[in-house]
């Protein structure tokens, strides 16, 4: 698709350096250590300076160790300390900063296949997405349907999606379709406080609220053929997607290594523009700690879709009266969009080991990078985009373009552009369900009130944002999935 | 129940709680109950079972944000929410408290949103005079 071109004048501080690419110079704040690149239209960046996020692309620039640029996709919005759509890679005598990561570690996106095809299903959508709701909490207050002991989330802490599988939530293959095989490697238990396994242990399986969902979709359209039948998608097939994170564990986590960055940060004498930059050398016992404790509370966020992977499952097996095997309810991906990880990159000629900071942006790796599960190595790292109830999501690949760019990684979502007060004011949550509901859409939602402030008008059009994405060759589009039932907290 | 004067802050993506006071205690319980109003109808949480609260920080600020960050560490994981905070020591770095509330009860209690975390963005707490003000935003 061609993107509209307009001959504007980009906000002050940018300038446009390629199509599609603007730099934020150097020379902007005495202090940066390397240029600010974002990767937009004209709109998203007007969109971007009015958020004030550009300086916070900019405030990233400052983190000691920060290698080439930091990087801000499509999507970005303000967020705390990095702007959310964030990409920042450090040497590994960088630092590592908490805010680069975001409060929900690891949330993310799963894709579940299945053989049946939508036309088939849609007649029965209403009965479908009641018993989703039926078997997967949501929303304030709902508690899990699997309690965890101490011991038990310590075993969720440390290993991930193998402890959902050794436990009975899955299939021993699901591993291989996860990020990092089901656990971030490094995971430490004991660096996560009481409170972040206090508010985790009736949270495995739950979805959580805000633009958290379950959602029931179709394969409205298919953009590349070879990609779609290795990843075992098909056009008019009903697939399910999973959109969740840690919870509060990883909220707490954050929580409590922002506090202890803070007074690291001041001990190193660290310069920065913004408190919640607070960071700590990656070599240091503060930085090794929050990482450690990082990668535990990511895997219970890969291991919570995990879960409720499981009872999706188990709600199909009851409604069409088969085994989810029998189903081909195979796991096509699962990926997170807030995390830091250590990876291999090009830098000058070398194969460097780089630390590398993706808040509210997906990693997009190429084909033939071995961390890419090796059915999909002639494709690339598949990559969920998870749009608004009312819209479309997307199935995208890694590029090898991708790793040169932006050290593989693409966009994660649409992004906001109004406040809840504002998307409430604009139409009520009834008359959305109604709405949704004539486009052939079924919402199950914990609050119907609170509905609007997830409508379709309060975010960026997330096909935009894939397009740029597309057009910088940091991800290419294989199909578009279009919502059947929506399950929202 | 004594008046708490707090107003909501809009963003884009989160939301916040200003709130003035007359003294820091005041504020601090104002901040919460804003806190409170986020995620139900205050009016309608009964102060029926208490916990105690006590936390350290660095400085004010710090402060502010670790006691809503107990309270929020509360709520999630003991299911409770807070209607009444008596405020029995604050310093600028110490805070010593005993919040009321009940459990959580979606038919009863008008459940909002979910506050998940209280952060440093735009966080200053001014005194003018012999006003206290702050404005806190909150992920939710």
């Amino acid at each position: 698709m061609a993107l509209p071109k307009r001959h504007v004048v980009p906000p002050s501080g940018v300038r446009e350096i390629r199509p599609h690419v603007y730099e934020i110079p150097r020379e902007h704040r005495p202090g940066m250590r390397v240029p600010g690149v974002i990767f937009a239209d004209p709109d998203l960046i007007e969109a971007a300076a009015a958020d004030r996020a550009i300086e916070q692309v900019a405030n990233v620039a400052f983190l000691p160790g920060i290698v080439r640029a930091s990087y801000a996709m499509p999507d970005i919005h303000w967020g705390y300390g990095f702007p959310i759509g964030g990409v920042a890679a450090m040497a590994v005598d960088g630092v590592v900063s908490p805010g680069g990561v975001g409060f929900d570690i690891s949330c993310g996106v799963r894709l579940l296949r299945t053989d049946i095809e939508a036309k088939d299903a849609r007649g029965r959508m209403a009965q479908i997405m009641h018993e989703l709701s039926r078997n997967i909490p949501k929303g304030l207050g709902g508690r899990g349907k699997i309690t965890l002991t101490l011991t038990q989330i310590a075993g969720v802490l440390g290993q991930g999606v193998k402890w959902c599988i050794d436990n009975g939530y899955g299939w021993p293959e699901d591993a291989n379709f996860v990020e990092q095989s089901g656990a971030y490697p490094g995971a430490d238990p004991d660096l996560v406080s009481a409170h972040a396994k206090g508010r985790g242990v009736n949270q495995l399986g739950t979805v959580g609220s805000g633009n958290h969902f379950v959602e029931v979709q179709e394969v409205a359209e298919v953009f590349d053929n070879q990609a779609a039948t290795t990843l075992g998608l098909f056009p008019g097939q009903l697939v399910v997607m999973i959109h969740s994170g840690s919870r509060g564990v990883g909220h707490q986590v954050c929580t409590d290594y922002l506090k202890e960055m803070g007074r690291v940060t001041k001990e190193y004498g660290f310069e920065l523009p913004d408190r919640q930059l607070a960071c700590a050398p990656l070599d240091s016992a503060a930085g090794k700690n929050y990482l450690k404790a990082m990668a535990a509370a990511g895997n219970f966020g890969l291991a919570n879709r995990q879960a409720i992977a499981h009872l999706v499952r188990q709600s199909f097996e009851v409604l069409f009266g088969t085994g989810a095997m029998a189903l081909g309810m195979r796991l096509i991906y699962d990926v997170s969009h807030n995390i830091a990880q250590f990876e291999n990159h090009e830098l000058d000629g070398k194969t460097t080991e780089l630390c590398v900071h993706r808040k509210g942006a997906t990693r997009a790796f190429g084909p033939g990078r071995p961390e890419v599960p090796a059915a999909y190595s002639e494709i690339g790292q598949p990559v969920m985009i998870p749009g608004d109830m009312g819209t479309a999501s997307y199935v995208l690949v890694g590029t090898e373009q991708s790793m040169r760019e932006c050290w593989g990684s693409t966009c994660h979502g649409a992004g906001r552009v109004m406040s809840r007060k504002a998307a409430v004011k604009q139409m009520g949550g009834r008359a959305l369900l109604a709405e949704l509901s004539a486009k052939g859409i079924v919402v199950e939602a914990g609050n119907v009130r609170m509905l609007s402030e997830e409508a379709p008008y309060a975010y960026k059009d997330v096909s935009r944002v894939v397009d740029v994405c597309e057009a910088v060759g940091l991800s290419k589009k294989v199909a578009k999935l279009r919502p059947l039932g929506v399950l929202k907290g | 129940m004594s008046e708490h004067f707090f107003e909501v802050v809009e963003h884009t993506a989160d939301v916040g709680i200003r709130s003035e006071a007359s003294s820091l205690p005041r504020l601090f319980s104002n901040i919460a109950m804003g806190m409170t109003s986020l995620m139900a109808d205050p009016r309608k949480v009964e102060p029926a079972e208490s916990k105690k609260i006590e936390i350290e920080a660095e400085d004010l600020e710090g402060l502010l944000v670790e006691w809503l960050n107990e309270l929020i560490y509360l709520i999630d994981a003991e299911n409770l929410i807070f209607s009444r905070f008596e405020i029995s020591d604050l310093s600028e770095t110490h805070l010593a408290a005993t919040v009321s509330g009940e459990a959580i009860d979606p038919t009863k209690h008008e459940l909002k949103v979910q506050v998940k975390a209280a952060t440093y963005h735009q966080l200053k707490i001014e005194k003018k005079d012999s006003s206290w003000s702050a404005q806190v935003i909150f992920d939710i």
